[in-house]
């Protein structure tokens, strides 16, 4: 039941782009086309995951026991980046297909705040306060993480649905570019609110 | 002499991070719920950024290249580590409101980027005024979107009330303000910068 | 002066260089800030202790005590047990949030503090101040969960529910009938630790032996304020 609440709160009361504001730069960036979203969005998915499981083994066997938290930022985002070249690597010998689908957008995913944004939350354990009952172990944490980012990807497909639409109509020239993406963002982030108080 | 003040000026209006390049658009969202808030995390960019971009000029020859990413993040996040230290130490209820946001300096595309395309190519004094003018930039629009956000949203600015709270437009304090706020205000200055 | 080459060594070295350098310099930064961090953290705690407890000179807080996953943190002045702050979690609107709730020695609301909320701004976060806020039914502060029905007047209670956000209110007064709980339980306790200590201190002569003689029950004298 707690894995059930944990989804939903992560996929869409607590929605990482709309609520928490975290991963607005690929956002605004790879949305024009949904097929570049969903790639962006699998790919985000995957490493998200994967990062969070690797970090919070740090965390949790590394830095707490040699008393050295402060160092969480700098560990982890080196981390991150080494974990991008070695999925890039890897992918490109094991599944080149998969590669093709994914390849372009993993160097930009470094950068991608949502990655380092939840590592960090999973790490210290503060997203379970957003859950009720939910516990900040390795299991929980890492069904978290993947909740998260497949919200980042639902927000991203369809953000990308509406701006393919939007890109057939006639927009005031002032609010051309990203003002309108802005605005339908906002327009989202309002329909998102709808589901606080759900969990 | 006009070179300098050239760079100075460049991040502060032409190329400012966040109307111009539309970058670091996570803090810019996330920390703009009032004046104070906003600025509070655009001086915190503002220290990373020079800092960084000082030393990454200073060291800019002495990294090969194939591994100049890795080092520059190395440089980044141990000044960002040093602004946490030092905010929890002597302001730390700005730190807590800023939260998961001063941590997150580390990845704003503003930093590295800069890093990237100012300071690896141009000497300290130089990259110190990028960053400073740049830092700016930043500092200033957070504000002004911080500003208008609270002014709307519940009345006040600068935590001084304006009009009575109870005329105040919750929703610009609330996530979808900020998007509102923020597409209102970049077109406004995409039409002024047309003439 | 020229770019270093990118052949292994001039790579592994550099990068060792600024990994160290960074490390030397966020070590010694770390060591600087430890004790200002420390004592900011340990100052908040004592102050949203002592601002939700009866206004007594010379209070002094005992050893905190679990109960139910609540804290207690039992204040004393002299020997005479004052009130008890209660440190309580609940669930609200948007997450988890924790409050400081001070009960005076007749089991009224003293004060309370919000410690941690993520309550919707502009909404559920008026909790903060909206229930000591002496207007209409709202303020809590001076009654008792004995006399006064700790529910928010939508559901035929006596406390005024804050606008627009009736279920971080239910919450809120969730936490404090919670606290209230705590408090009851372990106040005999406490009624019967300074009681105990009433009794040795003048046995024992003098309020230094008297404290070691106590030891088990230990309410007092672990912070001077």
């Amino acid at each position: 039941m707690v894995y059930l609440l944990i989804i939903i709160s992560a996929i869409f009361v607590n929605n990482i782009v709309f609520s928490q504001f975290l991963g607005i730069c690929p956002f605004l960036g790879v949305s024009k086309k949904i097929d570049t979203a969903a790639g962006m969005g699998a790919a985000v998915t995957f490493v998200l995951t994967l990062a969070t499981v690797v970090t919070y083994l740090l965390q949790h066997f590394v830095l707490i026991p040699f008393h050295v938290e402060f160092l969480q930022t700098i560990l982890f985002i080196l981390v991150i980046a080494a974990l991008v070249q070695m999925i890039e690597i890897v992918l490109k010998k094991i599944s080149p297909s998969l590669y093709q689908a994914l390849g372009v957008f993993l160097p930009l995913i470094t950068t991608n705040c949502c990655i380092l944004g939840v590592a960090i939350l999973v790490g210290d354990g503060t997203w379970a306060g957003k859950v009720p009952g939910a516990e900040a172990n390795l299991l929980q944490g890492t069904i978290y993480a993947f909740a998260t980012a497949v919200g980042f990807a639902v927000a991203l497909i369809l953000f990308a649905g509406i701006r393919e639409q939007l890109a057939m109509n006639k927009i005031p020239k002032a609010m051309q570019g990203t003002p309108i993406a802005l605005l339908t963002a906002g327009l989202l982030a309002m329909a998102f609110m709808g589901f606080s108080g759900v969990v | 002499m006009s070179k300098a003040l050239n760079t100075f000026t460049n991040g502060l209006l032409r190329e400012n991070p966040t109307f111009g390049l539309v970058l670091g658009m996570c803090p810019t969202l996330a920390t703009t719920t009032s004046a104070i808030n906003g600025m509070s995390m655009g001086l915190a960019t503002l220290f990373v950024l020079v800092c960084s971009n000082v030393v990454i000029s200073l060291l800019r020859n002495l990294i090969p290249d194939k591994v100049h990413i890795p080092a520059y993040i190395v440089v980044i996040a141990s000044f960002v580590t040093m602004v946490q230290l030092l905010m929890q130490a002597y302001l730390p209820a700005i730190y807590e409101t800023l939260g998961l946001f001063i941590p997150l300096i580390v990845v704003n595309c503003i930093v590295l980027g800069r890093a990237e395309a100012f300071a690896a190519k141009n000497n300290a004094g130089l990259s110190a005024l990028d960053g400073l003018g740049m830092g700016l930039g930043f500092t200033l629009s957070l504000t002004v979107l911080g500003a208008v956000r609270e002014l709307l949203g519940s009345g006040m600015c600068f935590n001084m009330p304006v009009f009575p709270e109870n005329y105040g437009m919750l929703i610009f304090v609330l996530a979808p303000g900020a998007f509102i706020a923020l597409a209102y205000l970049m077109a406004l200055i995409q039409k002024l910068m047309k003439k | 002066m020229k770019r270093l080459e990118s052949n292994l060594t001039n790579m592994v070295l550099s990068l060792t260089v600024v990994a160290l350098a960074a490390a030397a310099l966020l070590g010694g930064l770390y060591v600087v800030t430890a004790e200002p961090i420390a004592k900011q953290k340990q100052e908040k705690q004592q102050a949203a202790i002592i601002s939700v407890l009866p206004a007594v000179e010379g209070l002094t807080i005992g050893e905190p005590e679990t109960l139910d996953g609540m804290t207690l943190y039992k204040a004393f002045a002299g020997e005479t047990w004052e009130g008890t702050a209660v440190e309580v979690a609940e669930n609200g609107f948007g997450g988890t949030f924790k409050v400081m709730v001070g009960f005076d020695k007749e089991g009224n609301v003293v004060n309370y503090e919000v410690l941690e909320h993520q309550e919707t701004p502009g909404l559920g976060d008026h909790m903060t101040s909206w229930f000591k806020t002496d207007k209409n039914r709202q303020s809590v502060i001076g009654k008792s969960p004995e006399t006064t029905k700790f529910v928010v007047s939508k559901d035929g209670g006596d406390v005024d529910a804050i606008t627009a956000a009736t279920i971080s209110s239910r919450a809120f007064l969730r936490a404090v009938e919670k606290a209230y709980a705590a408090y009851k339980s372990g106040e005999v306790q406490a009624v019967s630790g300074a009681s105990i200590l009433q009794q040795e201190a003048p046995a024992a002569g003098s309020g230094t032996e008297a404290d070691t003689e106590g030891a088990e029950q230990q309410p007092i004298n672990d912070t001077q304020l």
